[in-house]
């Protein structure tokens, strides 16, 4: 395979858009993206003119089973006035908005393209759960994994078997980044569980009261989270707070040529590594403690930005399941194999730790669109380089962030790497 | 699952139809016309012992359709000894007793059924190892 290059054109996000997470039975995702659009249309600094946009990469996973409509991509694209630029979809299951980000930076840095709309939309709650689970299990394989009686959630069960096995981790490990990230999505605004996991015990103990049941007398949040009514097992050693919601969303943002980038905002967020790597289903695999997708996508990402994952302050990573973080924290190079689930304990990854991770609430609490999951991630990325990420924002400054983005049990991942100048 | 995937994957699924590659000498399952070791293309067919061990699992208390008479079940990932690792429910097992490493066979179950009226898919579930092979 080529060596990473370096961009030969710049690339620089200039404005971002997000719609609010959560369940909305009265909106499809075109309402959905047309409120992600209108946000960054109204924040861009300096403005801009839709009709500068060249293309649409829009990241989305199954709009056809989920919706019953195919072809979104130019639906999307007229949603917001964008006819006749060309608009495609990328799909990579949950890693589809992050590989329409990548399809964007390559038509940028590349100098094909000078200015490029990068969205990710998907309308996940109009479906009974039995069948999101179906349309998920869609990116996993249909013919051997599917129908032998696994799920999503029972894929990275087995990922956490495998991992505690091999380094002593405890289920209660894993709680740690459920509780970390419910206290980032606290304080964010779009997040669709904005909530602390205290703070959801005494609204389940209100509830209660209010109903005139007997109110619940856990001891505190670990007490809670150890409660099988409250947090049932799904696929042990996974409970229901070890994985990510269903969701509605969208995001989106603007992708310009360094050489134009201060047409629209004195404050770009450079992307100067994009690396995106495939594998096996996971009986193809010889290792399941480390996804080898995201290392090979971190390392193409790193070499291609030259810089080195101890340079890296923050993260946004893909925590469809609180496992998924603990291992991303290591395919990451942030922490040795085997290390991540003391990182996450010893406070490490928290918003004032060494190397905060999923400052946004990350998918466990902001939620998890899974088309717009990438994208959204690079949102949190410019808010947080910037310094606008309000009361979750991290101390100093944050001149080099990345995410990653993962789709299915790491059969796509797609690794950005961003820098602020 | 259609009728029609049904049919093409029954010899997999009743007795572990695979492959070796005559390039590499790796064995594939599932068969494929590409070896994913080495991407040449010349294999012949083998059958698969149905012996293995535990390599990881998990137990299932929130089954998908079409599984929830067996819900809490297992599902495993089993090493072959020929070295495939196969996608399998356990069966014949109590959930606790379930180990890494622990010696498993293949059986042929019943796996799901679509719906009162659809069909009922047969194929191979692994259970404890009975007798040890000498």
């Amino acid at each position: 395979m080529r060596k990473p290059q370096p961009f030969p054109h710049a690339v620089a996000i200039v404005g971002v858009g997000m719609s609010k997470f959560g369940a909305f039975p009265d909106k499809s995702s075109r309402d959905l993206f047309v409120e992600a659009f209108r946000e960054l249309r109204a924040t861009v600094d300096k403005g801009f003119d839709p009709a500068v946009i060249e293309s649409l990469y829009l990241g989305n996973f199954s709009s056809d089973l989920f919706e019953g409509q195919g072809h979104m991509a130019p639906i999307m694209a007229d949603a917001v006035g964008l006819c006749p630029v060309p608009a495609m979809r990328l799909e990579d299951a949950c890693a589809s908005g992050g590989v329409a980000l990548r399809q964007g930076v390559l038509a940028v840095a590349s100098g094909m393209q000078d200015v490029v709309l990068v969205g990710g939309a998907e309308r996940m709650t109009k479906l009974p759960t039995a069948q999101v689970t179906d349309t998920l299990g869609a990116a996993a394989d249909t013919l051997f994994e599917i129908p032998a009686g696994f799920t999503f959630p029972g894929f990275y069960a087995a990922i956490a078997t495998a991992y505690m096995h091999r380094y002593g981790m405890t289920p209660e490990h894993l709680m740690n980044v459920a509780i970390k990230n419910h206290e980032n999505g606290a304080l964010n605004p779009k997040a669709q569980f904005g909530v602390t996991i205290p703070d959801w015990m005494q609204g389940r103990i209100a509830a209660a009261v209010k109903k005139g049941k007997p109110a619940p007398t856990w001891r505190d949040q670990w007490d809670f989270l150890h409660d099988n009514a409250a947090n049932p097992m799904v696929a042990w050693p996974l409970r229901l707070f070890d994985c990510s919601p269903v969701t509605d969303g969208a995001a989106c943002v603007l992708l310009v040529s360094g050489e134009r980038a201060r047409e629209f905002t004195d404050n770009p967020v450079y992307i100067i590594g994009a690396g995106q790597a495939s594998d096996a289903a996971l009986h193809d695999r010889a290792d399941l403690t480390t996804l080898s997708a995201a290392r090979g996508a971190a390392a193409q990402a790193y070499e291609q930005a030259g810089v080195r994952a101890s340079d890296i302050r923050i993260a946004e990573v893909h925590d469809c399941f609180t496992i998924a973080e603990i291992i991303a924290s290591e395919d990451l190079g942030f922490f040795a194999p085997g290390t991540g689930y003391r990182a996450a304990e010893d406070g490490m990854t928290a918003r004032d730790g060494a190397r905060p991770i999923n400052t946004s609430g990350g998918l466990k609490s902001k939620g998890h669109p899974v088309g717009a999951s990438g994208v959204g991630q690079a949102i949190e990325v410019f808010k947080q380089m910037r310094g606008e990420a309000g009361a979750r924002q991290v101390a100093g400054d944050v001149p080099l962030a990345v995410t990653h983005n993962v789709g299915a049990t790491g059969s796509t991942c797609v690794v950005h790497v961003y820098e602020r100048r | 699952m259609s009728i029609p995937r049904n049919w093409r994957t029954r010899q997999q699924r009743y007795s572990l139809k695979a492959e070796v590659c005559n390039a590499c000498g790796n064995t594939i399952f599932p068969p494929r016309d590409v070896c994913p070791h080495c991407a040449e293309q010349k294999q012949s067919w083998t059958n698969l012992s149905g012996r293995g061990e535990i390599y990881s699992f998990t137990t299932m208390y929130s089954a998908p359709a079409g599984f929830e008479e067996y819900a809490p079940y297992t599902m495993a990932l089993v090493k072959l000894a020929e070295g495939p690792m196969i996608t399998a429910q356990l069966t014949d097992v109590d959930t606790e007793d379930v180990k890494i490493g622990m010696p498993v066979e293949m059986v042929t179950r019943k796996l799901s059924q679509d719906g009162d009226e659809g069909q009922i898919l047969y194929g191979y579930k692994f259970r404890p190892m009975l007798r040890q092979v000498a």
